[in-house]
Order: structure tokens, then sequence, then C-alpha cells
């Protein structure tokens, strides 16, 4: 099975110490997690993690599955770049003289879409968002122009066909689940996925 | 879990007016909690940092006994037997710092065998977390991965929450070691005390799957469609109190059932369908015989590389059906071609009834004659030895003839082990307590302790090899102070018994430091006031366990054995399960 990105999508009860445990699971494998984003999700008081890893997708669910294991998550979702809409954030802070007097970076910034945050006499900070390439060709061009601070964000991701979480929090609030709840669903789909 | 609300300055929330409550302590919402949760023994150690609850605990002592240990990996060794024979939550207390990381071994070990345990720690006060003040150390942290889940209590208002999901959390789905770290402040504060209510749900946590009827269905018809069909049974039949609805099962099915090391005692040894013991020291015919069936079905275990052998030659030619109730499991290491998600306690039943009625003679009767195999190349002779140098073989026969299979065998880690969990016969489930997942050395003598207050009306052996004993020889005090009824067989053969048999085998019998000196034991033990005799001739072997049976009160037996034998069947590490030597 080919290794390649996956975008782990967690929803978790937001207490402290979650960030360890999750990152345990990654650390104890042996497993490099390559950007790892915290946020609120779109359920209240849900936080949702975003995790970028490089792997086969056998590994990606088994590690899902352990993840799932942890008393205060509450889902774990995987899927390729192809099913989910993503981005990340970049910010670049060069010098103002550089982009005011060269032509270039001019076009390089417009080219790429990247807007000014701050502008102080001596240095202008930018920012620009989008997948990981775009980011690293204008990290690339802008290093040739004095590139004084640079920093990505991790990668937040959407899920295509993902419904959003209320629904399934409220089955996951009921004390009692409901017959129609269908939490397996890595049973219906095994074949597909299983390698040894 | 719903919190309290708590306000800012560290006190609860104005309660409703309706509402009776009753000013305690944190310290003392513990002990309440522990009462309510139906705990009646605590194993622990005091220090700083858990003064206050130690402090409760002197006006609860009525209502809650208080084992104390000589040592914080003895009290979680305690609790997990505790857990083991009773089928209860085993409790704990230690202090902070080195009374916290005393107890890992414990958590890792109760961890990988799904042991219900709740260690409550001690801490140092909130305002000096982080400061590396005294005895202070990130217990949090370090547990993460060796509990299934930890909390740090700041506020006492957390208290009754926090520990009715460590109990929740504890003792459902798949169980498993539980960390609650309270500070000091915690523990002193007074707060207006709400009652405690029991957890038992976490929207976060879903212990027990609904069952998938179709799965159940696709199973029955792959068991019913089966000419060589065999079950591999774990410790998950016996923490899903399904012993009776196993049995159904198998009777029902006619199908040849083999244990795992942490399955013993959920199926009596001697019923017509138990074939014997798996993995590296199992039985022969289950063994070979996994590489001969068309179905496996894998009840309550989770295939350990100890198991299997080598993965990619294990059981490719079957089918495999895994009720597990973990969904982890499912999967991990062996492909499942059906899975049935669920508490087998509510699985078996249904599959019981799917299944229909056969008797697998001629199959059944393959595991027989592999059997007299093995009784002729080994068993034989390790039970029956004919030379004057007794054999641990034989030591625990002589157990099972005079306890007819009545009693709890606790084992430590190694050659013993293996023995005692090849030849001791169970007559009842939670009747085999071993550390099966970490292989702690050092467990027995702690675990039996705990066993007995888990079981005080049954015998426990309390089986142990002589480098073992002196890992946590300390707990005679445990027993010197409190009673505990556990007869302490020590096997001696002065060697580290099972990493010498690995060196003779496969490192050219290059014996690097296996060969260990004890004490004098019996004297050890008579100086914790436990009466003792150690034997090396054969004639006196039955006479002298049936002594140490009889006393009523802990005794200790050591029985000097073979210096140099080895434990076989052996699946050679990095072979497959059919390629399971004899000798």
């Amino acid at each position: 099975m080919e290794k390649q990105e996956y975008t782990i999508t967690l929803y978790t009860e937001n207490s402290i110490g979650m960030i360890g445990r999750i990152s345990n699971i990654f650390s104890r494998r042996k497993i490099n997690i390559e950007s790892l984003n915290t946020s609120p999700s779109e359920a209240e008081a849900i936080h949702r993690f975003t995790i970028v890893i490089h792997e086969t997708e056998d590994v990606v669910r088994k590690l899902c599955r352990q993840i799932e294991k942890q008393v205060e998550v509450l889902k774990a979702y995987y899927n390729t770049n192809d099913e989910v809409i993503w981005q990340e954030q970049a910010l670049y802070k060069v010098p103002t003289d550089v982009v005011t007097e060269k032509a270039p970076v001019e076009r390089l910034l417009r080219r790429y879409g990247a807007s000014a945050v701050v502008i102080r006499s001596d240095y202008t900070v930018f920012e620009t968002a989008g997948h990981r390439e775009e980011i690293d060709a204008l990290t690339d061009a802008l290093t040739e122009y004095n590139l004084i601070e640079f920093v990505r964000s991790a990668r937040i991701a959407i899920i295509k066909d993902s419904e959003g979480f209320h629904k399934k929090l409220k089955e996951f609030e009921e004390a009692e689940p409901a017959g129609e709840v269908r939490e397996n669903r890595y049973l219906d789909k095994q074949d597909k996925v299983f390698s040894m | 879990m719903n919190t309290l609300e708590i306000t800012k300055d560290n006190t609860q929330a104005p309660l409703k007016d309706d509402t009776q409550t009753t000013p305690l302590t944190g310290a003392q919402a513990v002990l309440e909690a522990l009462i309510a949760e139906g705990v009646d023994t605590i194993f622990g150690y005091p220090g700083g940092a858990i003064m206050p609850i130690y402090d409760a605990l002197y006006d609860y002592s009525e209502k809650i006994r208080h084992i104390l240990v000589r040592h914080e990996q003895g009290s979680i060794h305690a609790a997990q037997g505790y857990a083991r024979t009773s089928g209860r939550v085993g409790v704990v207390f230690a202090t902070s710092g080195p009374g916290a990381t005393n107890l890992v071994t414990g958590l890792a070990d109760a961890m990988i065998d799904s042991n219900p345990v709740v260690c409550i720690t001690g801490q140092v006060f909130a305002h000096l977390l982080g400061t590396d003040a005294f005895q202070e150390t990130d217990v949090i942290n370090i547990t993460a991965p060796i509990t299934k889940w930890n909390y740090q209590v700041t506020d006492a208002c957390e208290i009754p929450t926090a520990l009715a999901k460590a109990f929740h959390v504890a003792r459902t789905g798949r169980p498993g070691p539980v960390l609650i770290d309270i500070t000091k402040n915690a523990q002193v504060q007074s707060f207006d005390y709400p009652g405690y209510q029991i957890c038992n749900h976490i929207r976060s946590y879903r212990p027990k799957p609904i069952v998938r009827r179709e799965y159940v269905q696709q199973a029955a018809e792959l068991i019913n469609s089966a000419k060589k069909p065999f079950i591999l049974f774990g410790q998950g039949v016996i923490i899903g109190k399904a012993e009776a609805e196993f049995k159904a099962f198998i009777e029902k099915a006619g199908i040849p059932a083999a244990a795992t090391v942490m399955g013993l005692s959920a199926l009596e040894t001697d019923h017509p369908l138990h074939v014997g013991m798996l993995g590296m020291h199992g039985n022969y015919a289950p063994n070979v015989l996994t590489n001969d069936c068309d179905v496996l079905i894998a009840i309550g275990m989770r295939f350990d590389d100890r198991v299997t052998g080598r993965l990619d030659k294990y059981a490719k030619q079957a089918k495999v059906v895994h009720l597990d109730i973990d969904p982890a499991e499912i999967d991990k290491n062996v492909k499942t071609t059906v899975a049935v998600w669920g508490d087998c306690k509510e699985t078996l039943p249904l599959l019981t009834e799917l299944v229909e009625q056969r008797e697998h003679k001629e199959w059944l009767a393959r595991f027989r004659a592999l059997e007299q195999e093995e009784i002729k190349e080994v068993i034989h002779d390790e039970l029956n030895p004919t030379s004057d140098i007794m054999t641990m073989g034989e030591a625990i026969r002589v157990i099972n003839e005079l306890t007819g299979g009545d009693a709890v065998v606790v084992t430590d880690v190694g050659q013993h082990q293996m023995v005692a969990c090849r030849y001791a016969k169970f007559s009842k489930s939670k009747s085999s307590v071993t550390s099966g997942g970490l292989g702690t050395m050092g467990f027995g003598l702690p675990a039996a302790i705990g066993a007995w207050y888990g079981a005080p009306d049954r015998t426990v052996v309390a089986v142990i090899g002589d480098g073992g004993i002196q890992m946590t020889i300390q707990e005679f005090g445990t027993i010197m102070q409190f009673g505990a009824k556990v007869k302490i067989l020590v096997l001696n053969n002065e060697f580290l018994g099972m990493v010498r048999q690995w060196q003779q085998l496969f490192h050219d019998r290059r014996y690097s430091f296996v060969n260990i000196t004890s004490p004098d034991f019996v004297t050890v033990a008579k100086g914790y006031g436990i009466p003792g005799r150690s034997i090396s001739d054969r004639k006196d072997l039955k006479q002298a366990m049936q002594e140490m049976i009889d006393y009523d009160g802990s005794y200790f037996l050591e029985v000097m054995v073979g210096k140099e034998n080895n434990v076989f069947p052996m699946v050679p590490q990095g072979s497959s399960v059919s390629e399971i030597r004899l000798k």
C-alpha cells in the first residue's frame, strides 16, 4: 500500500492534556506529525484537531481507532487530499524598501495573492493562504529579496462530504444510543482498507 | 462529564435553594466517593502530598480497609490481583513524586492486561505545580500512555465528578487503569458537597458498542459451514462475566477451544472441548492446528505476538471471526473475515442461537492425538520425573492433586509462570492471576496478596521464581502486618531460568548474568513471621505442600528444582506456530 498524505480530523472534548495524549499515539509508533492544528469546531464546546501525516491507509486507519479509544475523543476521521478542502496560511516579513523599489517583488506578491498586514518604514508583513506548494514557491522567491522572517501555519481542512458534527454530537449525548446509530463504520469497508 | 460550575475564586457556584449540601473537605469527598462506589479495600502508602486524604481515612477506618504495602509498586499489583479475583475495581493510594512514579510499572501492567484499577495520587499544592517543588513530578504526563484515562484535580469541587468518571471508565468497556492526581490544596479545601452521583455516561466515551446483528449472522454462517472450526478465548470472556454464555456456545457448536494465558480459567481445564493453552509455551495441538483449521473464532483476545508467532504464517488458510469489545483490536494484527464488535456477554448468546448443534468428533480427535504426542514427549516426564531432581511441573501437579483445581494460582514471570499456566488445573473462573502482556517480574507476591483480599475464602497459591520473589520480597511485611493468607511457593532453580533457557538455545550457552544467588528465604520469611520450609527431596514434596495449604495463614515453601530444565514445547521467536518444538 502506497504512503500518501492523510488529513486526520478529530472531534474531542476541550480538556487539558489532549494534545499530549493524541501526539503520544503517533510518537509511540515513531510516526512524524507533519502538521497539527487545534481549533474550536462547528459544535459548541467541541474541539477540532486537524493532523496531517504521510502514511499508508492501513496505518492511518489503525491510528484512528487508537485515537478513538481515548476517553475524551468523540470521533476520528481520515481523508485523502482529494476528499478535503484545505489550506495553510503564511506570514512573510520583508524589508519595505525591497517591496517599494524592486518591481519583481510586487509582481510576485500579486501573483500569489499576498496582502499586506502591516506596513512600516523598515519592514512590511504580508500574508497569504493556500496549498503547501504555493506557499513554498513564494517563500523560495522571496528568499532572494532579503526575507527577514517567515512562518507557516498548520493545515486546516474541511471534509467535502461531511455534514458537520451537530447531528453526531446529539447521538453521543444520548445515554442509550438509538438503534439506527451505526458507529461501526470500519466494519463496512474493511475489505478495501486492510493489508498486512 | 457534567462538571460543577466553578467560579473564579475557586468556590462552587451557588446551588439552587432546594439542594441539600453538606460541607466537606476534598479529602472527605474522596472517601465518600469510594464508599459510594462500594470500595471495601484500598492498597496504599502515605506521604506528604496525600496526608489530608490519610487524615480523613483515619475517621473512615470502620467503613473501609486500608492495606499498607511496603512499596507503591506492591500497592498497584495488589489492586490488580484484587480486581482479577473479585471482578471489581482495585483502588490505590500513593503520594506525589516517587510514590506516583513507583506506580508506573503496575499501571503499564494493568493497561496491557485490562485490569480495572483506580489510583489516587497526592500532588503538591496547585500554586507549586511546575516549580520543581519537593516531591513534585508530572505524573499526568508520565502516566498518560499507560492509563485508560487520567485527570488532575486542583479544586475540591471537581472531586465527586472526577472520581465517578474514574470508576466508570476503569470498569466499563475494555477495563483499564485510571489515575486521579489531587493537589494538596484540593484535599484540604472545604466545599459544599453536593452528594455523589455514580457516572454511567460520558458523551465522548462509548464503552459498549451496539451489536450489529448482520455480522453475528455472517459469523454464524461461517461457523456453520466450517469443517474444522477452532476457538481461541481470552480474558474478555472473564471480564465480560460471560463464562456460562461461552460454554453454552462451544457446547452447542461442538468446537474445540484453547485459552490464551490471560483467558485461563474462563473454561474449566477438564472440559471435554478444552484443548489447552495457546502461545509460545502453549500446548502442541492448539498451536499446530491453528494452521490447519478452516474457521478460527477468536473471542475476547487480541492476537498478541506470543500467541501468533510469525504473523505472515499465522492461520493463513483460515477464515477469521473475531469477537471483541475493543474496535482497535479488530484487524490490528490478524485480518478478520467477520468482526463481531461488542460485549461477548451479549454477542455470544446471539451467536449460540444461530449456530447449528454439531459435534466435530474427528477434528477434536486430532487435537487429542497431538495431545498424546505432547504427553509422551514432554508432559509425562515433566509431571512424573524419573530422575532425583524435582521439576517445576511436578510441584504444580501436586497443587492440582491437593486443591482439586479450586485454588487461585497467582504467578510471577518466567519459566515457573509458563509451567504453572500449562499445568495448573482450574475448576472455576477468575482463578489464574498472571502478568500476561507486560511480563512483570515482581508481580506475583503483591498480586497474590491482593488476590486473597479479592477472594479471601479461596486458597491463593503464589507460584514465584527465585528471581521474581527478590524483586518484591518486601511485601512479606504487608503479609506480616495484615495477615493475607497467601501460600507462597518459590520454585528455585538458582537461575533466571527463562533467560538462561534462551541463552542456552539461542546464544550458545553463553550464560550472561543469569546465575542469581538467593538469601535463605525460609529465614527471611521467618523474620517476617511467616512460617515455612525448604525442600529438595521429592519424598517431602506432597507432605510439605499439604502443610502449606492446610496452614491457617500465610506459609512459605521453597522447592529446589532442576537448575537447567527447559520449558517445552516452544515456538521459537520468528517461527510459525505450527513449527512448535517439542524439545
